[in-house]
């Protein structure tokens, strides 16, 4: 190709760039809210952590906006980011595993639904596990599994508190019992990080359903949910099916978990680091200001003076 | 199982042979009636019925395993606890306010060993089942279920757990009462206990459900169980968009125990009697208990952190992925 040719091209794929970019910015511009309608300044709502000012509505966040707004700038370390899935079973439905996979991974930049690292929150180190729906809707397969699995593992021989935001559909079907087991495997690791006495919180976000419910989501010291997710173990319609009624208003909502018993509070996005530090800080081992010599020294010097 | 009453449960598969027995029957009818000697044919026939038997059993696919798996008299938990155990004293209830009937557990004795043994219970019958919710275990039962296995670790008792579930129970009040939170505690819970844990799938491993009593170093699953991650129906119903691809499913997800043998998520085949367990409930009790008592004497030989660690890494191993250096 000549430097001419070159011009050429260049000068023929110019607008078309810039045409792309108009319309990205007119787009996203301005946001409509999913629950209330109201359009919000894409930029205030992205300042607000993606909640509506209008109505309070919680939208979807991936994880790589998720690890920004609760860890200390730069100092997220990702783990485990050489795991990749695979197609093991050969399984195809109305369309090949395989295939399915290399198209989320192009269409989302993700490697699978989960991205594992430690970083700070308020100057506290933690290992953190942030699941994303936007890959097959944050389905646990063997990567979901193994990924959280070493971060937990880190966590027990760093002795770090652990925080998994959930947000997933539950196991990922295409890997059949491979999935299932990965429930097993993460309860096996966080029962071990349990024996060392360290804390883990989950952060149970839209949607947390089916395995991910039925096994880490539910094993936290301390759980935590966003308002108005979803949260519960079987699918609504399953349960509408089985039982050929209505469900009641509400159900399986993170306010309908916390009058049950099963979240300890329901936490509103724009607060949650603040929650986390506190919890984390509050969990830390408490060294007493004095020694126990020094202790002993005063209690002498008490009884010295009331004599 | 009587003549008579396999052919009420006969199975699509199995008709061919169903057809020629009847045949042999009639002619067996004939002979004696017009008194001629027929013995011949029918030995012959007789054994091409064997043939066709072995021919069926054999190669049968995933959905047909699927259907034997779910077979209305194949032997239920409490089938093989009685056939299996030299006394057995059932207990009751989850000490939270409600008793399972769908999963059953008690104190045991095993070829002269105290053992607690324990698994989700289906119906014998349309009554039964729905006094047992079809073996469809709610969060009561996994109650339950911990409440045992933490009772046989005080004693020193292995925990022989029996899995037979369509899944756990999906409905309101299992969600109220935290059907997910009973589940994940039964999970991690598990890893902590000393004593051996081994857990046998007799008929259908339903997700779940089925992994909520299925955390052990040693599972096994009997030929014509199958375990699966989500009902090929489900499966079909979400992946495919439509629930007649079940039998497509059924093949897809690897659900028979060759196929989970294969992925390394089990230890052990145990055979069972040709026409399947329901045929010859006797025999595949007797299989299963020597197949406990083998792996229970290989487990009581190891130090507590030796069981505890074996059943870590089982299942820390499972799974597929590859790593792809950075």
């Amino acid at each position: 190709m000549s430097l001419f040719d070159w011009f050429a091209n260049l000068r023929k794929t110019e607008p078309l760039i810039q045409e792309q970019q108009e319309r990205e910015i007119a787009d996203g511009l301005w946001t409509k809210c999913a629950a209330c309608g109201v359009l919000a300044y894409t930029k205030d709502l992205k300042a607000n952590q993606l909640v509506c000012a209008e109505c309070g509505y919680h939208g979807r966040v991936d994880s790589d906006e998720r690890i920004l707004q609760l860890l200390d700038p730069k100092t997220w370390k990702p783990l485990a980011e050489e795991v990749y899935p695979t197609d093991i079973l050969g399984f195809r439905d109305r369309k090949a595993y395989r295939d399915r996979l290399r198209e989320y991974q192009q269409k989302t930049g993700l490697i699978d639904a989960v991205k594992t690292g430690t970083g700070l929150i308020d100057g506290l180190p933690v290992a953190l596990g942030v699941m994303d729906f936007r890959f097959m809707g944050g389905s646990m397969g063997s990567v979901v599994g193994e990924k959280l699995c070493r971060l937990i593992e880190r966590a027990t021989a760093e002795r770090f508190p652990l925080v998994i935001i959930c947000a997933s559909g539950g196991a990922r079907m295409q890997e059949g019992m491979l999935s299932l087991m990965q429930m097993a495997k993460i309860s096996g690791a966080l029962h071990r990080h349990q024996k060392a006495k360290l804390l883990y919180i989950p952060v149970l976000t839209n949607p947390t359903t089916g395995g991910v419910t039925a096994s880490f989501a539910m094993l936290g010291d301390i759980i935590l949910a966003e308002p108005k997710a979803t949260i519960g173990f079987a699918g609504k319609r399953v349960i509408e099916q089985t039982i050929r009624e209505k469900l009641p208003e509400g159900f399986q909502t993170s306010e309908y978990l916390l009058q049950h018993g099963f979240v300890d509070t329901i936490v509103p996005r724009t607060q949650l680091k603040k929650t986390l530090a506190q919890l984390i800080s509050l969990h830390q081992p408490f060294f007493p200001l004095l020694s126990p010599s020094q202790k002993l020294e005063r209690h002498h010097s008490a009884i010295h003076n009331a004599i | 199982m009587p003549k008579t009453e396999r052919r009420t449960f006969l199975l699509d598969f199995e008709k061919p042979l169903c057809e020629l027995e009847s045949r042999i029957d009639q002619i067996r009818e004939l002979a004696v009636e017009n008194k001629v000697d027929v013995s011949e044919q029918i030995a012959q026939l007789e054994a091409r019925a064997e043939q066709l038997r072995k021919e069926i059993f054999s190669t049968l696919t995933p959905a047909q395993r699927l259907q034997l798996a779910r077979h209305p008299r194949r032997p239920s938990t409490l089938d093989y606890i009685q056939a299996i155990s030299d006394e057995w004293f059932e207990l009751h209830g989850d000490r939270g306010g409600s008793d399972d009937p769908a999963l059953v557990g008690g104190v045991a004795r095993l070829e002269g060993r105290p053992v607690v043994m324990l698994g989700h219970q289906k119906g014998r019958d349309t009554k039964d089942n729905v006094a047992r919710n079809f073996g469809m275990a709610s969060p009561g039962g996994y109650r339950k279920a911990i409440r045992l296995m933490e009772h046989a670790n005080k004693f020193g008792m292995p925990i022989l757990t029996f899995i037979d579930t369509p899944g756990a129970w999906p409905g309101i009040e299992s969600e109220k009462l935290g059907q997910g939170e009973a589940i994940a505690y039964n999970l991690r819970q598990m890893f902590s206990f000393e004593v051996p844990i081994i857990c046998t799938v007799i008929g259908e491993g339903g997700s779940g459900g089925a992994l909520g009593i299925g955390v052990a170093e040693c599972l096994l699953m009997f030929e014509h169980s199958v375990y699966t991650v989500a009902s090929p129906e489900a499966c079909a119903a979400i992946l495919w968009k439509d629930a007649k691809k079940a039998e497509q499913a059924a093949t897809a997800l690897k659900i028979t125990a060759w196929d989970l043998k294969e992925l390394g998520i089990i230890e052990g085949i145990l055979p069972e009697p040709i026409s399947g367990a329901h045929a010859e409930p006797l025999e595949a009790a007797a299989t299963l208990k020597q197949a406990l008592i083998e792996n229970l004497e290989r487990l009581v030989e190891m130090a507590p952190e030796q069981r505890q660690e074996l059943r870590y890494q089982k299942f820390r191993q499972i799974g597929a992925f590859k790593e792809i250096p950075l």
